[in-house]
């Protein structure tokens, strides 16, 4: 009975460990697989029959040159556009005028209305180097801040305001904290517990 | 002894690769991986098969890597919504849209039409979104 239960308790721990390699395993395969670039040819929207996609370039070959995410093309843009990894075009007519905007010229948004989750401190730079002011004001966003109606959560994961973009071609809504960055400063009467 | 640790290890990792192949089915099964096509990738199919051509797959990562938002979406005119463009050849034939790139000058020209018309048959229009909300919910 003793000799039965001692070797119980040996095998036990090598099983458990043998699960846990086996998840991790399946989690990390799964990783890799959803991580590749899939060719235009098996990428469940091309046409394979189309001899054309050979002429197309594949995701992968421009894609793995940039700087890595986790989300998305897989592709962190902003770092992308910094690092000088690409260097795409602001305009096709030389008359058009390409206006970026600084940390000080509007300054960077902070949005304080998030429940308890951080702020949200939204970069214009960044935005208007890709943007034009017209693609957010003032039909989709006020210039005035706080004062575009609607403007909530629900209605960006409804594909609105910020919606607009993430989730379709910028980083997605499961990236909460990419936004929600700013941590709200503890007044004094907030931390004593009374 | 030696014998029955070497079955152990044998059931081991039979039973190790079956854990492993059943969490990675389960995975692909329930997991938000559905992306085999790029984030960003639009689906244009609104007349494309009524006239007898592939649906055209537009490449947002493609486009983004040489050209900023902006000029396709403030200089061209495309408005910031799969769905809400209505591309016709004939505007692309003058210029518009597509048209203004797409004319043999910076990039291949409007008879190349397997390069844009590729498409599986039967898409439905909309863009692919990668999130695991499944996307925003209006696309």
């Amino acid at each position: 009975m003793g000799g039965t239960s001692r070797e119980q308790r040996r095998i036990k721990p090598a099983r458990r460990w043998s699960l846990i390699m086996a998840v991790a395993v399946a989690i990390s395969a799964e990783l890799a697989w959803a991580g590749n670039w899939k060719p235009l040819a098996q990428d469940g929207l091309h046409d394979p029959a189309n001899t054309a996609l050979s002429q197309l370039q594949n995701p992968a070959e421009a894609l793995s040159k940039l700087p890595p995410d986790t989300s998305g093309n897989l592709v962190n843009w902003v770092k992308a556009l910094e690092q000088g990894k690409i260097n795409p075009r602001n305009n096709i007519y030389p008359e058009t005028k390409v206006k970026v905007l600084d940390k000080k010229q509007p300054p960077d948004i902070l949005m304080k209305n998030t429940a308890e989750l951080s702020m949200v401190r939204f970069p214009h730079k960044q935005h208007s180097e890709l943007l034009d002011c017209s693609n957010c004001h003032e039909w989709l966003f006020k210039s005035k801040a706080g004062a575009t109606p609607g403007f909530n959560m629900f209605a960006i994961l409804q594909g609105e305001y910020c919606g607009r973009c993430h989730g379709a071609v910028a980083f997605p809504l499961t990236e909460c904290k990419r936004c929600h960055n700013e941590p709200r400063p503890v007044s004094g009467g907030a931390a004593k517990a009374h | 002894m030696g014998r029955n640790q070497q079955m152990h290890g044998r059931h081991g990792l039979r039973r190790y690769v079956r854990v492993a192949a059943i969490v990675f089915a389960l995975l692909m099964l329930f997991a938000p991986f559905p992306i085999r096509a790029e984030f960003g990738d639009v689906v244009f199919n609104k007349h494309a098969e009524k006239e007898g051509v592939r649906p055209v797959i537009f490449p947002h990562w493609f486009h983004r890597i040489r050209f900023n938002c902006k000029v396709c979406h403030s200089e061209l005119g495309f408005k910031m919504r799969a769905g809400d463009n209505v591309v016709l050849m004939s505007d692309i034939i003058e210029g518009k849209f597509c048209g203004m790139c797409h004319n043999d000058n910076i990039a291949w020209g409007a008879d190349r039409c397997d390069l844009c018309h590729t498409g599986r048959p039967g898409m439905e229009s909309g863009i692919i979104g990668g999130s695991s909300t499944g996307g925003p919910g209006k696309w």
